[in-house]
């Protein structure tokens, strides 16, 4: 197996188009788990971790610019205030040895059904950077999932950062598991208001093959509140609205069984949870 | 590929490393540093902790040449003149080792609670060591060895 350890962008980009079978690995979380396991042999290693330019982020033209290596101990802290349901994700990945070593970079180039960064960053409409020697585009994130641990990502490129714009308002993210730390999640959500454009966005996790938005509760939602003049004046949001908003989620899942719960409870825990971080996310708009 | 790297201030260089192994099996198989365990090899128990660079990480899940130029403190590490650290003499003195394999682990993630959080609440406790796992005590009596090894002031 080979090893290459650029200490550049440049340098990362080129030995990726010289040797596209080439693995890349940040935190390890999940590449290593697969060597040591023996379910992977890859021809080579190439080891990001060391690339000062992923380490970083900036804020420009009113987004945030995240480089794929920052961890998600760096996102809670750094990023908190400015990102709130991905840094409630953050805090729910893993452990404290696990947060520091892992990226949302990472997450992306995985690519599971249950990341933990994707539905708060669909909820956010996050993009995702991919960068080649050829040059880099600017993926919406949900165009870049194809199927389980796949997606557009192409052999010569490497994942640079996402963009995603600053909270415009409350965003909340739920996940149901066995336990709080070290937990694959079962099913997850995440929610993002946008009082001053009127929008809705969601993410679901482990309820489909991708990660994906629940566009039909998105819509409703947004028709509600909009023909209620309720983004103007935030009244308590009435039950059946969020009813409709919960089975409109559900209705967006096609989860499976498998060994960390069944389909049938994959969209019940579903439901709750949109009803749930809905509603904790609209008392954060009525308090403010 | 050969692999420089510091451990515990001691210099270490080691040929012959295979590119996929962990940095735990560089430290056990290589360096004969036994006390980093080896269990779940996926992150999840803690057992191999280690400081790397001053960060907490599972060295299990670090590629070895991943290690290459860092500094790495093992639960050897600790304390000074062959002499416990004051974590390590309060899991002694609160009996929060039975089997003492995830010790080790604990220990060091609790050096690093401490270290950034010298006064931490239960909770706080409880989320710095959920990743470190623990078949025998059930965590009371490591919870204890924490709160007595922060009132120490470490």
């Amino acid at each position: 197996m080979d090893f290459h350890y650029p200490r550049s962008w440049a340098d990362a980009l080129a030995l990726k188009a010289e040797h596209p079978e080439a693995v890349p690995i940040a935190g390890g979380t999940d590449v290593m788990v697969e060597l040591n396991f023996n379910r992977r042999r890859p021809a080579a290693l190439l080891d990001i971790s060391a690339v000062p330019e992923l380490a970083q982020w900036d804020r420009a033209d009113g987004h945030l610019r995240v480089g794929a290596g920052v961890s998600y101990t760096r996102l809670v802290r750094e990023l908190g205030p400015q990102l709130p349901g991905l840094a409630m994700a953050a805090r729910t990945v893993g452990s404290p040895q696990i947060r520091n070593r892992g990226t949302v970079g990472g997450n992306l180039g995985s690519a599971s059904p249950a990341g933990d960064a994707h539905p708060p960053l669909l909820a956010g409409r996050a993009s995702v950077e991919l960068a080649s020697v050829r040059g880099t585009r600017l993926v919406p994130l949900d165009e870049f999932f194809t199927g389980p641990k796949r997606s557009v990502l192409a052999a010569d490129e490497l994942i640079s950062a996402f963009v995603v714009r600053p909270a415009p308002g409350p965003e909340q993210f739920c996940k149901v598991g066995t336990r709080n730390a070290m937990v694959i999640a079962v099913a997850s959500f995440a929610v993002s208001l946008d009082p001053e454009r009127g929008r809705v966005g969601t993410g679901i996790g482990s309820a489909a093959p991708t990660p994906r938005r629940a566009g039909g509760a998105e819509e409703f939602l947004e028709a509600e509140l909009a023909a209620a003049g309720m983004w103007q004046r935030p009244r308590p949001l009435p039950g059946p609205v969020l009813d409709r908003f919960a089975e409109l989620v559900t209705a967006s899942a096609s989860p499976i069984d498998d060994v960390r719960g069944t389909a049938a409870y994959r969209r019940h825990a579903l439901a709750v949870m949109a009803r749930r971080a809905l509603s904790w996310a609209w008392a954060d708009l009525m308090r403010n | 590929m050969q692999i420089r790297l510091n451990v515990n201030g001691v210099p270490y260089e080691t040929d012959d490393v295979w590119e996929g192994e962990s940095l735990l099996y560089v430290l056990r198989e290589r360096l004969g540093l036994w006390g980093s365990k080896n269990a779940c090899e996926q992150g999840e128990c803690g057992s191999c902790s280690v400081l790397l660079d001053g960060e907490l990480v599972c060295s299990c899940l670090v590629a070895a040449g991943q290690a290459h130029g860092r500094q790495v403190v093992t639960v050897e590490g600790l304390g000074d003149d062959g002499r416990m650290s004051a974590v390590q003499e309060a899991f002694v003195a609160a009996g929060a080792v039975q089997c003492g394999f995830c010790t080790p682990g604990l220990v060091v993630a609790t050096e690093d609670l401490l270290r950034h959080n010298p006064a931490p609440s239960d909770l706080e406790i409880r989320e710095a060591l959920a990743g470190n796992l623990c078949r025998c005590t059930g965590y009371e009596k490591v919870l204890d060895a924490v709160r007595a090894a922060a009132g120490m002031g470490r």
